[in-house]
């Protein structure tokens, strides 16, 4: 089944010109792996950026540019070869995700719940927070509304909230216009992938919930 | 200089985009210098011009022009013509080496070998719009967008403004600014669709 939640046009576009930071851009180009038709979308993204070039005014590089390119070719311009297709031992997670997790040295999940459990996945990137959720089959997420963006792509199962239902490779944005409170469909548990810039603002968390003040 | 000539002589004639990805190809196939140096004297002068907008030094972004060419070089076998113009497929080479550069950042990608990887369904009906013989018709929409449209995508991909904080410098509702860009990148996605002769 393919996708049926995508990205927004805006977000697209700001991944194909590379105006986010590389949290945002994990979760966008990690949806892309599971959405033929958003990879399609952000070709002609590029396609802009690519027009762009060709339209910008150009400014003159130095007289000996070519020549100093070419001699850093002649001293290393092997072809790069490619990352050779080994065949992960599940394709839960695909690419970009999966280096991220083998970096991480692998998966520790850290209970939030008994129902939920998070690990956060080390980028490069100190503005946003990247991590796994995992919430049991037909649990609830406390209801929460959000101080930035959160973008939430699932991985395996299902949830459901004010926004619709979100399977395998669909996307959601919320922004601080959201308050939601995603629920696990039942029959497997729920993995995702979510990205925020700001913690999550839970309404009237009972105290055996506390641990989600950190998100 | 002044050479009393009204064009600059390096410009005078741009190469056509076929032209662009025949040079490209040949880069990748033959391992090609001449075809390479066309590329250089084509795309450098552009990049340097692309990279001292999002604020890079003189000798940094001409820097980065070398690496992004020598990166071309070495990455050439995996240009797809069908998939990309060359100006694309440079452009998105400079923005991954910028990124790398400017914000010590990576710009996380698919990977095209990658068996989890959802396969493309047949025909599906947005397929066209990365080609590279589309590359004409992408720059002629660009010219019909309206000045606000056309200066929103140009704050994206010239100024390295992300919608929200564009949305912050002009002063508008975020919800705005997604569905002004949504419209235009509507406009040049239909234009893409459309078949040759309806041009």
């Amino acid at each position: 089944m393919l996708p049926t939640q995508h990205l927004s046009d805006a977000l697209l576009i700001d991944y194909a010109a590379g105006t986010v930071s590389e949290g945002w851009s994990l979760a966008i180009a990690t949806h892309l792996a599971l959405c033929p038709a958003c990879r399609n979308r952000v070709l002609a993204a590029e396609a802009i950026g690519g027009a762009m070039i060709e339209a910008i005014e150009p400014e003159p590089v130095s007289e000996d540019a070519l020549a100093a390119t070419l001699a850093r070719i002649e001293a290393d311009g092997e072809s790069e070869p490619r990352r050779p297709a080994v065949p992960p031992a599940d394709t839960l997670f695909p690419e970009p995700l999966r280096s991220y997790l083998a970096n991480a040295g692998g998966i520790v999940w850290r209970r939030l719940s008994p129902s939920a459990q998070t690990f956060i996945i080390p980028t490069g990137d100190r503005s946003t927070t990247a991590r796994l959720l995992k919430i049991a089959a037909g649990a609830a997420m406390p209801v929460h509304s959000h101080r930035g963006l959160e973008l939430t792509l699932v991985l395996q199962g299902a949830f459901h909230d004010e926004g619709g239902t979100f399977a395998r490779g669909d996307i959601e944005e919320a922004n601080e216009e959201v308050e939601h409170q995603p629920i696990a469909m039942p029959g497997e548990d729920c993995i995702c992938l979510a990205v925020t810039d700001a913690k999550l603002r839970f309404r009237g968390l009972p105290r055996l919930l506390q641990p989600f003040l950190g998100i | 200089m002044d050479t009393g000539t009204a064009t600059p002589k390096r410009d005078a004639a741009p190469m056509d985009p076929a032209t662009l990805s025949r040079h490209l190809c040949d880069v990748a196939e033959r391992r090609d210098k001449a075809a390479f140096a066309e590329l250089f004297r084509h795309f450098s002068p552009r990049l340097k011009s692309y990279l001292l907008r999002l604020g890079g030094s003189a000798s940094g972004a001409e820097e980065l022009v070398q690496e992004t060419m020598v990166a071309v070089w070495r990455k050439a076998d995996r240009y797809d013509p069908s998939k990309a113009s060359a100006s694309t497929w440079i452009f998105t080479i400079a923005r991954n080496l910028r990124i790398d550069a400017y914000r010590r950042q990576k710009h996380p990608e698919i990977e095209a070998d990658d068996p989890a990887l959802a396969p493309e369904p047949d025909e599906a009906p947005d397929v066209a719009v990365g080609r590279g013989q589309d590359a004409a018709r992408l720059t002629e929409a660009l010219s019909r967008l309206s000045d606000a449209d056309r200066s929103l995508l140009r704050m994206s991909f010239y100024d390295d403004l992300s919608h929200s904080t564009i949305a912050d410098r002009l002063g508008l509702p975020l919800g705005t600014v997604k569905s002004r860009i949504r419209l235009a990148f509507g406009k040049l996605r239909t234009a893409l669709a459309q078949p040759e002769d309806d041009i």
